[in-house]
């Protein structure tokens, strides 16, 4: 391990996802991520790789798609407007099985929205955002340092399952600086033989491609997606569970919100209430079981985020609504306070004894 | 002796297209520059959304299906992260000129060294017959039943016109596959654009004026007759920019 | 123990990299660290901010809304921040741009002619670095000591003459008495 370095989240992704081996980076300028792009901007041309300011989030998506197909190491990055317009090419990187990392740091919405901090893309994210039955490996940082671990997990992960893979972020996580400690990395070269990098008339060829005009064809191609997938929740998925061991109340929060609700819970732990915070690290695959644990143990959640309440939704599903589940919420770009929380928790256990 | 063949780099597949039409004619073409070039095994070809969306099928190289327009920039992609490979898209006029129009131009000024076969046949072939943005003034389609008029619907794109404006490209040249004489200068222009990206020299777009018979309600035969009458007035044939040329 | 600081002034002043210098030196000093800037167009001329928090433990939120320490480096910011800083806090106050005092009685205050001394030392931007220096005398929640380790890390190698003037800034404001 190197020093710890004080970085902007931002530079931490872009760092890592170079140490993580990726040469190739598309991308087109939007507050408030800007700052990876510029990164990327800066390192590959000294490294041999690939920046290019594409033409617009569309055209980079698609340049993305291109060089995964390759089956080279490749991201992308971005804030909400421009994933919303990534959202075609998403669907086709699923739908052809490519391994690629989008990143999101998302900014208050709809529309064009705001520039401060939001998860108000938890939606789009986790149940699809583009058309057709996939889903993304979605990766939710809460500190610089994850920003950085979490892009090179989110190669992997991608990688090994041919699958694209999404860092969901926001405008705080992207603008904070924090120290982070870069791991060194061997080169994670995995075999491809799937990959467009020319037949040298040895093989035949290859095709990257989502199109299936035979019905039974595609239902069959979308049944085996879903088997991998079914293999992704069962394994992957990655919480953080905190003063959890007697908590008679379960805060739920990813991301920014989790940083304002572990100050909460701490407030409330010396107020005498049992509460503990899960932090979901995958928000795709969700940690059903963790929530269904909680279910059995905890006698109501509260759902944290900056958002009208879109995780929420998941909660009640893996609690199996057991249980009374509650939001506290801000949205526009608006962060919530740790006394808001605390407010809400204090309420939730005045009202769930 | 053997007179014909089917170049290698055609797979044995039956093309899907209609009686008459010659994207069949075009593909043979790059099919044939691969050969000749001997660079069918480090080629990458992309194909578009339109009636070619089934190319991966016909090429025995390596093929990419593209999301309709994003023709040129997967082929940025791919050229970016593999140099020394060939990449060319293969895009007809709906997909290239109007969707991926930004991706066009893009690449275009760029002066991405890539390889772009242009099928203009002034229509939407796949659905149906709709009006395209190289459809004639004047000219009817399923959505332009009393003909293109261009007080609404604007004036027909002339592709390789606007792109010879920009200082970003090594070489346009219009060309056409209606008879012999212009299908043997397709040829040599589709040689002469794979050739000048192994040269490293570049963006080479080849339009090549074609016909739909099936959308337009003609025979073939007459289809083959509207090209020169309607179409070639309209979208000159000829280089229009080829900048090692005039450095030579 | 947790430090939470914000300092706030005009975009220019110099707030974000003011408390970059803090929050490296804290982080010198094996403490938790975090940095947190306002950022978008008002960085460009506008009132620009950042929360600093150093702590003995991990940051839970970076976001300091009641800070320990409040650094005003203009009246807007001496108007909008005044009331959040906590009981038993401190307020910095750049004397040369801001005319009044602290209305409040329940926090220390200190007022450093910080823009005039800079302009007089002939280092006119780099009156932030003259009220970190007050600050650090004042609270003590980072050594004075190797100051110079910690500015290696802010001041990028191209502009290595500027460590000189941002030591003499600090030295000022360390040595600054009312």
């Amino acid at each position: 391990m190197a020093e710890k370095v004080l970085m902007k989240g931002n530079e931490a992704i872009a760092e890592a996802a170079i140490k993580a081996g990726c040469r190739h980076y598309f991308g087109y300028p939007i507050t408030p991520q800007t700052e990876i792009a510029a990164y990327m901007a800066k390192r590959m041309p000294k490294i041999g790789g690939t920046f290019l300011q594409a033409e617009s989030e569309v055209a980079a998506i698609n340049m993305v798609y291109g060089v995964a197909g390759a089956g080279f190491r490749v991201m992308t990055s971005s804030s909400s407007p421009g994933v919303s317009l990534k959202q075609e090419g998403i669907s086709y990187i699923a739908g052809a099985d490519l391994p690629a990392l989008i990143v999101n740091v998302q900014r208050g919405g709809p529309g064009l929205g705001g520039i401060q901090p939001s998860q108000s893309d938890y939606f789009q994210a986790t149940k699809g955002g583009g058309h057709g039955d996939y889903h993304l490996i979605v990766l939710a940082p809460a500190s610089v340092q994850e920003m950085a671990d979490l892009t090179i997990k989110a190669f992997d992960l991608a990688d090994q399952y041919r699958v694209p893979a999404m860092l969901l972020a926001d405008g705080t996580m992207g603008q904070m600086m924090e120290p982070v400690e870069l791991p060194d990395l061997p080169p994670a070269e995995i075999e491809k033989p799937w990959a467009v990098r020319g037949t040298k008339g040895e093989r035949k060829h290859n095709i990257i491609n989502s199109l299936y005009l035979d019905p039974e064809l595609l239902e069959k191609t979308n049944f085996e997606r879903f088997e991998k997938y079914k293999v992704i929740e069962e394994k992957e998925a990655m919480y953080e569970s905190f003063m959890m061991e007697d908590a008679e109340y379960c805060v739920v929060a990813f991301g920014i919100a989790a940083r304002v609700s572990k100050n909460a819970v701490v407030a409330a732990r010396k107020k005498g209430i049992k509460v503990g915070l899960i932090r979901p690290i995958t928000l795709w695959p969700f940690p059903k079981k963790v929530m269904a644990e909680a279910a059995e143990q905890c006698k109501a959640f509260l759902s944290v985020e900056l958002s009208m309440g879109q995780m929420i939704e998941d909660i009640k599903l893996h609690t199996g609504c057991k249980k009374p589940v509650e939001l506290c919420c801000r949205t526009g770009g608006m962060i919530p306070a740790p006394e808001q929380v605390l407010g809400s928790i204090e309420k939730l256990a005045k009202e769930n004894q | 002796m053997v007179v014909f063949e089917k170049p290698k780099a055609l797979t044995d597949a039956p093309f899907h297209y209609c009686p008459g039409c010659t994207h069949g004619i075009i593909h043979r073409l790059v099919a044939e520059a691969l050969d000749e070039l001997g660079i069918e095994g480090k080629t990458v070809g992309v194909a578009p959304v339109g009636c070619a969306v089934m190319a991966y099928n016909y090429f025995t190289c390596d093929m990419v299906e593209a999301a309709h327009g994003r023709a040129p920039a997967v082929a940025t992609g791919l050229k970016r992260c593999m140099p020394e490979n060939v990449i060319f898209t293969y895009q007809g006029d709906g997909d290239l000129a109007s969707i991926g129009m930004a991706e066009t131009v893009h690449a275009a000024t760029r002066n991405e060294n890539i390889t772009i076969i242009f099928v203009n046949n002034a229509i939407y072939g796949m659905t149906g017959g709709q009006m395209a943005p190289t459809s004639l003034p004047g000219q009817v389609t399923q959505t332009s039943p009393y003909g293109r008029d261009v007080t609404t619907a604007g004036y027909p794109v002339k592709v390789s016109e606007m792109l010879s404006t920009l200082d970003g490209p090594e070489y346009i040249e219009r060309v056409a596959v209606n008879n012999v004489k212009n299908v043997r200068n397709a040829k040599k222009a589709i040689l002469k654009a794979f050739k000048n990206q192994i040269e490293g020299k570049g963006f080479s777009l080849v339009e090549v004026v074609s016909s739909c018979p099936t959308n337009w309600g003609m025979t073939p035969s007459k289809a083959l007759e509207w090209i020169d009458e309607n179409m070639i007035p309209y979208y000159p044939l000829g280089v229009y920019k080829d900048r090692s040329a005039k450095e030579e | 123990m947790t430090t939470q600081i914000l300092i706030a002034g005009f975009g220019g002043q110099g707030v974000l990299f003011a408390g970059k210098f803090i929050a490296y030196k804290g982080l010198l000093e094996q403490k938790e660290v975090s940095w947190l800037p306002s950022y978008g167009p008002e960085m460009r001329g506008g009132t620009a901010n950042c929360s600093i928090i150093l702590s003995d433990d991990p940051v839970g939120s970076p976001i300091v809304s009641n800070p320990d320490v409040l650094i005003a480096m203009n009246l807007p910011s001496l108007d909008k921040y005044e009331n959040a800083a906590v009981a038993g806090g401190s307020i910095f106050v750049d004397s040369t741009l801001i005319g009044r005092k602290v209305e409040r009685t329940d926090v220390k205050t200190f007022y450093i002619p910080a823009t005039k001394m800079a302009n007089d030392a002939g280092i006119p931007t780099l009156a932030n670095m003259i009220m970190m220096g007050k600050m650090i005398k004042e609270t003590g929640i980072v050594n004075f000591g190797d100051i110079t380790d910690a500015l290696k890390k802010v001041v990028s190698a191209k502009r290595a003459n500027l460590l000189d003037l941002n030591i003499k800034a600090l030295e000022a404001g360390y040595n600054y008495q009312d």
